[in-house]
């Protein structure tokens, strides 16, 4: 039976077996006893077991309408879809952090089992270092945050979720999200197994680095998904806010990004190995910190923790003894990390050291942005805001430049390289980048878009050239350059389709400043017009749905008298909760986003008229497919059979002779 | 109000309470006829916050505070004044606390100053760490036999 | 190590940057959590309205029981008062009146009703109590955005010749009054 006890057990036993797995490899590594370390994978497995166990008993008190669980009470209804009763576990503060401790044991048996290739000694510590991190985590939940705390008398039903968690794409962007701040847990481990042994080289860098963009294509993914969804749920078009809980996700985004790129260095050239191995813990320091701290109360008001201090002060304790404990074994042992390969300003290596310096840049002003307010009112006791015109003014200077070396950063070779032969060969993208600037001067308006697109096109089309020139386009018979592309490595393809994919997300955000709207309050049968498109209100009439009624618009769109769509905007309210919900309806070519809303219901019942927002979004969905053709880059990058995990093999007797000192 | 319970929900960290899914600007009435004027007036209200939200401004939140102070600004670019002036209007009421881009002083100049600041930084620390090993190059330790076939393989490709 | 020491020492040092980086943010942030536990740190607190100004051009007319007053009335006052925004609408409101009842007595206290029908706040003074000796009605919220408000209720202490001394924009509380409140109107009586 899987009653909330037996997950409450289970959930215990995976505290106790991450601290066994989090203690006793680390002891058998210490001792070089390998029986010892060979618990590490079965440790790791059978955590992930009691995670699964007590997980399933969570969903199953969902899907069976438990309420005297607490936290199904508080977040769930009978009258809810299966669907959502499912993804509503996850929905809320004690679910998630489920979730979270779910995803890290996942890792963890995920090293145990791809990681049967490292040295033995590394893969025990990795994998003990997450079972420690996983062993804080499970015992938070069962202290301060327990989900399958019982209510007695257990009420008749519950008092339902959220309609605005009702929808697909938020159900499923937390789990993707949390696997991309979970992941980095993986290269987070290595690099603290590194720093106690004292080693690192190509063979880490190359371990390492698989996991990294993993968790990167997840982090991608699992950000565009949120924007995505605050784009079709808010119902005025809104992506991106700058919000502290949105820059929690991007800053391990952005040291993620700087980390895939560093780590690149250490397995080519063995080369910046201390900064990879700080970055590995920049990132998911960030990430832990990030999740958390937006549930402490500090950088956001939702009633998290106001009503449970404890719950604070414990995360406040595990992120210092996380952070504060990795950082301390930074400083100890970088020092004696060794230097790495020499390699001339002007090479790839440089290029990847410039992209480092940007993108923790700019990874520094999001989160002095972020916490700059509340350090000011603690420090000063004044209160101040900081927010999108910031941001903007701030980020769009330092990405400019970014912009700009990503284009030829791929083509520099290794070591020492010339400036000049390389912009030869990217004279096509120059000009391209150069008639686009022209063009889009005379579309746009406004200078940082219109630069920003410019320098979307150098991009795109210099990583498209990368690949050209890589394979001899034109210069041989089309067989032959078939033929190369056939042996080039995925993960160059991975890097092109990566850079072009932020390419096409640049070029998406800087359209999306050109959108236009459109607010009127009209009776059914009036026609609008916005953006060369006629919008004409046919109809509105009421219609049931399962647990709730909605207000349907039906609003067609036509274009020179053609039509191009009919769209059904609507307005939900809710039976259980007594809220209402706006659903966007929207209509996409790819190129553009025609976007309408239905508003309040004005006028008299005899002759009513209707709010209606109407939005022309150009480019809007490539925001998102941008992302997702970053992530899809990466993936390709992850299938090349030289980076596929735990596939290089340090040299055996180095693994033996690893110094513990 | 409305959309700091929603970026909330950004982490799925479904931690609110009872979100009211208004919209920002739902009201026709409120926006100018004249579309350069209604221009002018988002630009401005795009730069003040809706005091009681977390991180929004004026024109993108649905709370009573924000629709009154929506109306003011057009209001005020009706009457012609200049953006300025709107903007020290609205400083003298609510102090700088409005601004969702602080003015620089004394205690912002940390925030301001931190691009160049991180990038400077940046370039020092690379600078030097290349400087350092270009001086004084630390010997790297000797490769095994093994060591070496196996960097052979591995830089093959 | 074939670098000299004094380089390794320096190297060290900066190796544990980001340590002392992260420890200084970790202190700031335990300081935030046990102020906030304490109720002395609020991050979200909105401590917009500029003090030691005048009080801003305005006037409210009358709501019933009281008489309306303005800009001038406050200007010409020799002794401190206390102007209240309040709404019957606004349940903190309703949870504050107690206190201010107690408070009438030893300091006056103007109210205005912000945002509210003239009938809905007479009620609601009826049914609470009316603490106020002069009363307006700011029906649409246009004198509250003069005064910096961003919700109700919020107070203002208003020393002799109309100069804003102190704002709360949170219900009064007996520890607010005791422990901010008083001393400060016992600085502005001797001064």
């Amino acid at each position: 039976m899987l009653s909330p006890e037996l997950g409450h057990y289970a959930l215990a036993l995976a505290c106790i077996l991450a601290a066994a797995q989090g203690i006793l490899p680390l002891i058998g590594a210490q001792r070089r006893d390998r029986r010892v370390m060979m618990l590490a994978p079965g440790l790791a497995v059978g955590q992930l077991l009691a995670l699964l166990a007590s997980f399933l008993c969570l969903v199953n008190a969902a899907v069976t309408d438990d309420f005297s669980v607490q936290n199904i009470a508080a977040n769930s209804a009978v009258s809810k879809p299966l669907l959502y009763k499912i993804t509503g576990v996850w929905g809320n503060h004690e679910g998630s952090i489920l979730l979270w401790a779910l995803i890290l044991g996942i890792c963890g048996a995920a090293v145990a089992a791809f990681g049967r290739n490292l040295p033995s000694a590394l893969r025990a510590r990795v994998i003990a270092v997450l079972g420690a991190v996983a062993a804080g985590f499970e015992l938070f939940c069962l202290t301060t945050s327990d989900p399958f705390a019982r209510v007695w008398p257990a009420p008749m039903d519950g008092q339902g979720m959220n309609p605005l968690l009702q929808d697909p794409g938020l159900a499923f962007h937390p789990p993707i999200l949390y696997t991309g701040y979970v992941g980095f847990a993986v290269p987070f481990a290595f690099a603290i197994a590194a720093l106690m042994e004292g080693r690192v080289d190509a063979a880490w860098g190359r371990w390492v680095r698989p996991w990294a963009v993993a968790a990167w294509c997840f982090l991608t993914c699992g950000i565009a998904l949120g924007s995505w969804w605050s784009y079709y749920v808010l119902g005025w078009g809104g992506y991106w806010f700058w919000d502290p809980v949105e820059n929690a996700s991007l800053i391990p985004w952005l040291t993620g990004t700087a980390l895939i790129h560093s780590a690149i260095v250490v397995e080519k050239r063995e080369s910046l190995k201390i900064w990879t191995v700080l970055l590995a813990i920049a990132t998911f320091s960030f990430s832990l910190s990030g999740t958390f701290l937006v549930r402490s109360g500090i950088l956001n008001s939702v009633h998290a923790f106001a009503n449970d201090p404890a719950r604070g002060i414990f995360i406040l304790g595990l992120l210092a003894v996380v952070i504060g404990g990795s950082l301390a074994l930074f400083a100890y042992r970088a020092p004696t990390l060794t230097a790495g390969g020499l390699f001339a300003p002007v090479s790839r290596e440089g290029a990847l050291v410039l992209n480092n310096i940007l993108l923790c840049s700019l990874c520094a002003v999001v989160v002095t942005g972020t916490m700059y307010p509340p350090f000011m009112s603690l420090l000063f006791d004044r209160t101040i805001s900081v927010g999108k015109p910031f941001f903007d003014a701030t980020t769009i200077p330092l990405a400019i430049p970014l912009f700009i070396f990503m284009g030829f950063g791929p083509m520099l070779p290794w070591k020492r390289a010339q400036l000049w032969p390389v912009l030869q060969r990217l004279w096509i993208a120059a000009l391209l980048a150069g008639v686009a600037f022209a063009v889009f001067t005379f579309g746009m308006s406004g200078i940082p878009p219109i630069l920003c697109s410019a320098l979307a096109v150098w991009v795109i089309c210099s990583s498209v050239l990368d690949i050209a020139d890589r394979v001899r386009l034109f210069r041989m018979p089309l067989s032959g350059s078939l033929q190369r592309a056939r042996m080039l490595p995925r993960s160059i393809f991975g890097t092109a389709i990566a850079h072009a994919g932020v390419g096409i997300t640049i070029l998406g955000l800087a359209a999306m400043s050109q959108a236009q709207h459109k607010i009127v309050e009209v009776p059914v049968g009036t026609t609008e017009h916005l953006a060369g498109y006629d919008w004409t209100l046919t109809d509105v009439k009421q219609e049931p749905g399962p647990n709730y009624t909605a207000l349907v618009a039906t609003l067609e769109v036509r274009h020179n008298g053609k039509i191009v769509t009919i769209m059904h905007p609507s307005k939900r309210s809710f039976n259980s909760q007594n809220q209402t919900t706006t659903e966007v309806s929207i209509h996409t070519n790819l190129l553009a986003d025609l976007y309408g809303v239905l508003g309040d219901k004005h006028g008299t019942d005899a002759a009513p008229t209707y709010v209606l927002r109407l939005h022309y979004n150009p480019l809007a969905p490539w925001m998102w497919l941008g992302a997702l053709i970053m992530a899809i880059g990466g993936a390709l990058s992850l299938s090349d059979r030289r980076m596929r995990v735990g596939a290089p093999r340090r040299a055996k007797s180095s693994s033996d002779t690893v110094t513990t000192a | 109000m409305m959309l700091r319970r929603l970026s909330a929900l950004f982490l799925g960290c479904a931690l609110l309470v009872a979100p009211v899914l208004v919209l920002a600007v739902d009201d026709p009435s409120e926006i100018l006829p004249n579309p350069q004027e209604e221009a002018r007036a988002e630009a401005i209200g795009s730069q003040l916050r809706c005091l009681v939200c977390q991180n929004e401004s004026i024109e993108d939140s649905s709370a009573g505070l924000a629709r009154d102070l929506r109306r003011v600004v057009r209001e005020h670019v009706a009457k012609g004044e200049s953006n300025r002036q709107i903007m020290d209007w609205m400083v003298n009421r609510y102090g700088n606390f409005i601004r969702l881009s602080p003015p620089l002083s004394i205690g912002t100049l940390l925030l301001w100053s931190m691009p160049v600041l991180a990038l400077l930084l940046g370039l020092t620390i690379a600078f030097f760490s290349y400087r350092r090993r270009r001086t004084a190059p630390v010997a790297p330790p000797p490769l095994t036999a093994e060591e070496k076939a196996r960097l052979a393989d591995l830089t093959k490709d | 190590m074939s670098t000299p020491p004094e380089n390794t020492t320096r190297r060290r040092l900066l190796m544990a940057v980001p340590l002392a980086g992260a420890a200084v943010v970790g202190v700031g942030f335990w300081k935030m959590l046990s102020g906030m536990q304490h109720g002395s740190f609020n991050p979200h607190n909105i401590n917009a309205p500029v003090l030691n100004r005048p009080v801003p051009d305005f006037s409210v007319p009358d709501q019933a029981p009281g008489q309306g007053f303005t800009a001038q009335d406050l200007r010409a006052l020799t002794q401190p008062v206390l102007v209240n925004f309040f709404a019957s609408w606004c349940i903190p409101c309703l949870a504050e009146m107690p206190t201010l009842m107690g408070l009438k007595d030893d300091l006056p206290m103007w109210g205005i009703a912000y945002k509210d029908r003239p009938e809905n706040a007479a009620g609601f003074l009826k049914h609470s109590g009316n603490p106020f000796t002069r009363l307006g009605n700011d029906h649409d919220g246009r004198v509250g955005i003069d005064w910096g408000i961003s919700g109700v209720p919020e107070t203002f202490l208003i020393g002799p010749g109309g100069i804003i001394r102190w704002h709360s924009a949170a219900p009064l509380d007996v520890d607010t009054i005791r422990s901010t409140l008083a001393p400060l109107l016992e600085s502005l009586k001797k001064s």
